[in-house]
């Protein structure tokens, strides 16, 4: 489903970011990407939704080439995938509900369809209560549970979640993994980006660890060792 | 296609509405704009009505020698008020002369006396004429001293009110060129203006932008909703410069006229209600809507 091929990013002069990375990720699958602060997490997440071009290497998402997509088709590319962000990233101006509604409305789906399917989506976050808040009214916890229902509102074949319990507490942590295995299970493939010990070690699913821009270790029910 | 539009402009107004400080300022910002350009506007009426009063107050007055007959007087007239740029010619006889100057003098015993004195009637018979244009006296003064009945004449003032005629053209020409380059710098100012406050209002937007288009926001339904509160922006400057105008004329309408006899400010606004509105409308709009794509267009480069 996802392909890095020989993937290498370089930020000038002598920033090595990812040094030829290679691994694939298939359908359902949930993949924590681990490393340290800096060990190129973030750029490998950011260049798969054509955030970053990598310097060289290619990127397959269902088989399409995601380095090299033009401009016109970003948006259909990024319509496939949810994500999650450390800092949330909620449109501020926006409820709780037309943060969720968004990614709907950017797909296109009725007015009827959006109201049939945002309970559901609320309810599987827990938020029915806050639909009308707007995100500075939400705690750190449930605004990223906005966001993870945000991620899955239009039903994405995969979430990339980048960091998302870095500003949280063990309480909101442990909800958050929660929400994302449920994901996983409904059918989803998730990729976690975390340089959190204890999510990953709990989570027991394959873990692909990065070091310096370069894939150290890629177990299957792994742990976190660095 | 429809739904994407009507989600573009209840964005675009909710933006608006939700963000009741930097809208407030941009719409504050514009009202100062369109008032200055709405007040350029209306500033040609008054400078106008006074060279159009002293234009109807300018004619050209020209003098028969004693011995020309009336008939020969009266043939002139009839040529002269056949030119189109005439307006009007009017002719004065040595009797008509004489009767003016005791009527205007009656209080004046010794120029009275002098007259008596005299015996003869001294004035010459005359013809006013008041050309359309200020700008035509040349040439019809031309047309009378080249033609047939130019040895009738004694003398034309034409030229001692020729430097005078001059300056009132170089006065209207000054006007209506200071007006448009103050326009076009008023223009570009304001446009600048606006520009950075709408800019202001969307730097806090830029990571929004950022998270739209990571989700897959197409760049027009990202940029939509900024030009329609752009536009509602615009849209409100516009009406309330409008009524600010309405209000300050109506209450001030009285003082100008007595100021300035015959200027009628609150009816020149009201004949030119449509266009004047036009005018702020597009000036708002077109400020607001061209300010926020030109803002926004920085930020959609993710």
């Amino acid at each position: 489903m996802i392909k890095f091929q020989n993937l290498t990013k370089l930020y000038p002069p002598k920033c090595v970011a990812l040094d030829n990375v290679s691994f694939e990720i298939k359908p359902k699958e949930f993949v924590c990407v681990v490393g340290r602060s800096g060990a190129g997490k973030t750029t490998l997440l950011k260049m798969l939704i054509a955030a970053e071009k990598p310097t060289s290497g290619k990127i397959f998402f269902a088989e399409k080439d995601v380095s090299s997509i033009k401009s016109g088709e970003l948006p259909l590319l990024r319509r496939e995938i949810g994500v999650v962000f450390q800092d949330y990233r909620l449109l501020q101006n926006k409820t709780v509900a037309e943060n969720v509604s968004y990614v709907m409305e950017i797909m296109g789906r009725t007015e009827s369809e959006i109201r049939k399917s945002l309970p559901n989506i609320l309810e599987i976050v827990g938020l029915e209560e806050k639909m009308n808040n707007f995100p500075p009214q939400l705690s750190g916890g449930e605004q990223q549970r906005v966001a993870i229902a945000r991620a899955i509102a239009h039903r994405p074949s995969v979430i990339l979640a980048d960091e998302p319990t870095g500003n949280l507490d063990p309480y909101n942590t442990k909800e958050i993994v929660r929400l994302l295995k449920k994901v996983h299970e409904l059918g989803t493939t998730v990729v976690l980006a975390t340089h959190d010990k204890e999510v990953v070690n709990c989570l027991q699913e394959r873990v692909v660890t990065l070091e310096e821009g370069k894939v150290i270790r890629d177990e299957e029910k792994g742990r976190f060792i660095i | 296609m429809l739904t994407s539009f009507k989600r573009i402009i209840r964005f675009g107004w909710k933006n608006f509405k939700r963000n009741p400080g930097s809208s407030s300022a941009a719409v504050f910002i514009l009202v100062i704009v369109i008032s200055m350009i709405t007040g350029l506007y209306l500033l040609q009426r008054p400078v106008e009505y006074l060279v159009e009063t002293i234009e109807e107050k300018v004619d050209v007055s020209l003098y028969f020698k004693e011995e020309a007959s009336e008939a020969e007087m009266l043939v002139l007239t009839e040529q002269l008020e056949s030119i189109p740029e005439v307006q009007d010619v009017t002719y004065v006889s040595k009797d008509d002369a004489l009767c003016v100057f005791k009527e205007r003098h009656e209080q004046d015993p010794l120029l009275m006396e002098s007259l008596e004195e005299l015996g003869i009637n001294p004035f010459l018979a005359s013809l006013s004429i008041k050309a359309a244009d200020p700008e035509n006296y040349k040439g019809i003064i031309e047309f009378v001293e080249g033609g047939e009945h130019s040895s009738l004449i004694e003398k034309i003032d034409y030229y001692k009110k020729e430097p005078i005629l001059q300056k009132l053209f170089s006065i209207n020409d000054q006007v209506n060129r200071f007006g448009i380059g103050f326009s076009v710098i008023l223009g570009i100012v304001a446009f600048l203006v606006a520009l950075n406050q709408i800019q202001i209002s969307l730097k806090n937007s830029k990571e929004e932008i950022n998270t739209m288009k990571i989700v897959g926001a197409s760049d027009w339904f990202i940029k939509g909703p900024f030009i329609v509160q752009g536009a509602v922006i615009g849209t409100m400057a516009a009406l309330i410069s409008v009524l600010l105008f309405f209000g300050g004329l109506s209450v001030f309408n009285s003082r100008i006229e007595a100021s300035i006899p015959g200027l009628d400010m609150l009816g020149f606004f009201s004949n030119h209600f449509i266009l004047i509105l036009l005018i702020q409308l597009v000036t708002g709009i077109g400020v607001g809507v061209s300010a926020s794509l030109i803002a926004i267009r920085k930020y959609l480069k993710v």
